[in-house]
């Protein structure tokens, strides 16, 4: 994770990251909320998700499609689209080392991966957030690829789906990373008045400019179990209002109960319950 | 220090000052001191001229957070008449840090809204410095729609620091209420002007500036995270904020530019905080224009040069 991140996220956000690299790469694995060391092969068949205490783990983008989608028929979207450096911005590092940096890591161009495919058989296409890309910021390649696959759904008339996890707007991109904000948002009142359906996946953590725009404008919005999701990040409201943050404050579990999201799906049961919900905003028969 | 000047200003404030004190002096004795006085006049002028001529992005980002500052309230006075402030999202309350009703722009009904800094303390705590919850974003919506419906083109007026990060917010659905704006706008029926005037703080911002036309005053800034804000994370200090600002290209000109505003409205020489009629006229001037050429287009052409625009932000391969 890039460093500058480490500074915004809280601990609480952190952790995985962190605690697990006390334990030894390879083949065991440590989890990160209940301590209990795991069998990686194990756990890989569980999706990631600690047998023991029900923790759903971060997952990159790509392993996200690829449990997601039918093994069948699946097309990347925008697959060659590059970040470009308008700013020449520079801090501590350049942004375009920072770029390649996390090319190297996660192998991926930038921090969203886009497929047409089909779940269990419904033809969908299918936008996933990679955290690990510079904490999933939003830049404009994001709202680019994100608008080309929203493009996808709109041409062919079939469901979006979009795994958002992020720390929101991607600073080294300044105001053209704010507007994608609007560029995403305004792809998505297309679908809307088209009537194809949007939904939304929030996943751990989902701040900032990304929730404030595509993340919450689902037909239906959904979250993993136990994520962190808010506009503003509990350390910044902690300083904010100087008082401490109720139990629970920005989990799945709290946005369900103050009515922000429709539902809380386990990952063994997203494509499932996703499959059975969106058969029926697109009247295709009980499969 | 004059708190009026910034620091970057005080050699101004000294001259002044110094002008000050041979008008009292004037005052109370015959001495004809009237040249003295017009030559220091001119001095101060021609140390403006040379101190606004090179301001750096950190020092525009002062001005345009400075207190003396014309507020939306401001320019709802000297530029339109008739303004009748509307209140309440309909939901949960009225949140007084975005003001918005209609008004006329010359004869012409608008709707106006805007984000409202306090100017004294009880005033900034009421409208909790400019940085609204969502039923100030619902509010706002609820305005525009309304515009949508009476045919009345829509001026906003940018300058918040950012949406409030707040508990109640957070509970409210901050997220929601400024990601749903941005939708809404995208295809609202009716043509929207948005001007940032002070500060174009981040998504909060955003959430009333999706626009057909965006105008920035010339030492406003609008960025995707405050200064102080981006050095902290980038830099890990606050104290690198000029650095932040100059690399994160926040100011009016540099946007222009980047193609990202489409027109600059010049201030008063050192700031719209020293002339507020001079930067009334102007506004008013941009404003008049620009209303008139967008009620010509079609609504059809318009959304979708609307739509083209936002499409057109950042990358396109």
């Amino acid at each position: 994770m890039s460093s500058w991140l480490e500074k915004i996220v809280p601990k609480i956000i952190r952790s995985d990251s962190e605690r697990q690299s006390n334990v030894p790469e390879g083949l065991w694995k440590k989890c990160p909320k209940c301590s209990s060391v795991l069998y990686r092969p194990e756990l890989e068949k569980n999706s990631d998700v600690c047998p023991k205490c029900d923790h759903h783990m971060r997952i990159g983008a790509r392993r996200r499609l690829d449990m997601f989608l039918d093994k069948e028929g699946r097309e990347e979207i925008a697959a060659n689209v590059q970040p470009e450096d308008k700013l020449k911005f520079k801090d501590s590092k350049r942004y375009r080392d920072r770029l390649h940096a996390a090319q190297k890591q996660t192998g991926e161009k930038d921090a969203l991966v886009a497929m047409e495919g089909q779940l269990e058989g419904l033809p969908v296409v299918v936008a996933a957030f990679d955290f690990n890309f510079m904490g999933g910021s939003m830049g404009s390649v994001v709202g680019e690829k994100f608008v080309r696959a929203a493009n996808r759904a709109l041409e062919k008339n079939i469901p979006f789906i979009c795994f958002a996890t992020s720390g929101g707007a991607r600073m080294q991109e300044a105001l053209f990373s704010l507007m994608q904000m609007a560029k995403t948002s305004a792809v998505l009142e297309k679908l809307k008045q088209q009537g194809t359906p949007y939904v939304s996946v929030m996943l751990d953590p989902c701040f900032g400019g990304v929730s404030a725009s595509l993340a919450l404008l689902g037909d239906i919005n959904v979250a993993e179990p136990n994520a962190l999701i808010g506009f503003a990040g509990p350390r910044v409201i902690e300083q904010t209002v100087r008082e401490k943050l109720p139990e629970g404050f920005q989990r799945s579990e709290f946005l369900l109960e103050k009515g922000a999201i429709d539902m809380i799906i386990e990952r063994k049961d997203l494509r499932s319950t996703l499959a059975r919900v969106l058969r029926k905003f697109v009247n295709a028969p009980v499969s | 220090m004059n708190p009026d000047y910034l620091d970057f200003e005080q050699p101004i404030a000294e001259l002044i000052s110094k002008i000050d004190e041979l008008r009292l002096v004037g005052n109370r004795n015959d001495l004809n001191i009237s040249a003295e006085i017009d030559k220091l006049s001119a001095q101060a002028t021609k140390l403006t001229s040379q101190i606004y001529g090179k301001l750096s992005a950190w020092q525009i980002s002062q001005v345009s957070r400075h207190p003396k500052r014309p507020y939306t309230l401001d320019y709802i006075k000297g530029v339109f008449t008739e303004f009748d402030e509307l209140h309440g999202d309909r939901h949960y309350g009225d949140d007084q840090a975005i003001v918005g009703g209609v008004a006329r722009l010359n004869d012409l009904p608008v709707m106006v809204i805007g984000h409202q800094k306090g100017r004294e303390i009880e005033e900034k705590v009421r409208r909790n410095f400019a940085m609204p919850r969502p039923e100030g974003y619902r509010k706002a919506l609820r305005l525009m729609q309304m515009a949508e419906r009476f045919k009345m083109p829509v001026i906003t007026f940018i300058d918040t620091m950012g949406a409030y990060p707040g508990i109640g917010a957070e509970e409210r659905g901050q997220s929601e209420a400024i990601a749903y704006n941005l939708l809404k706008m995208s295809s609202l029926k009716t043509p929207i002007i948005a001007t940032v005037i002070g500060e174009g703080g981040s998504g909060g911002a955003l959430a009333i500036g999706v626009c057909d036309h965006l105008n920035m005053l010339q030492y406003s800034t609008y960025s995707v995270i405050s200064p102080e804000g981006c050095a902290s994370i980038l830099w890990k200090t606050a104290d690198k904020a000029a650095e932040a600002a100059e690399a994160m290209g926040i100011a009016a000109h540099r946007l222009k530019e980047l193609g990202i505003v489409d027109q600059i409205i010049d201030e008063p020489l050192g700031g719209a905080h020293r002339d507020f009629d001079a930067i009334n006229e102007s506004v008013k001037n941009a404003l008049t224009q620009q209303v008139d050429v967008l009620r010509q287009q079609p609504i059809e052409d318009l959304l979708e040069r609307r739509y083209k625009r936002l499409m057109s932000y950042g990358v396109q391969a």
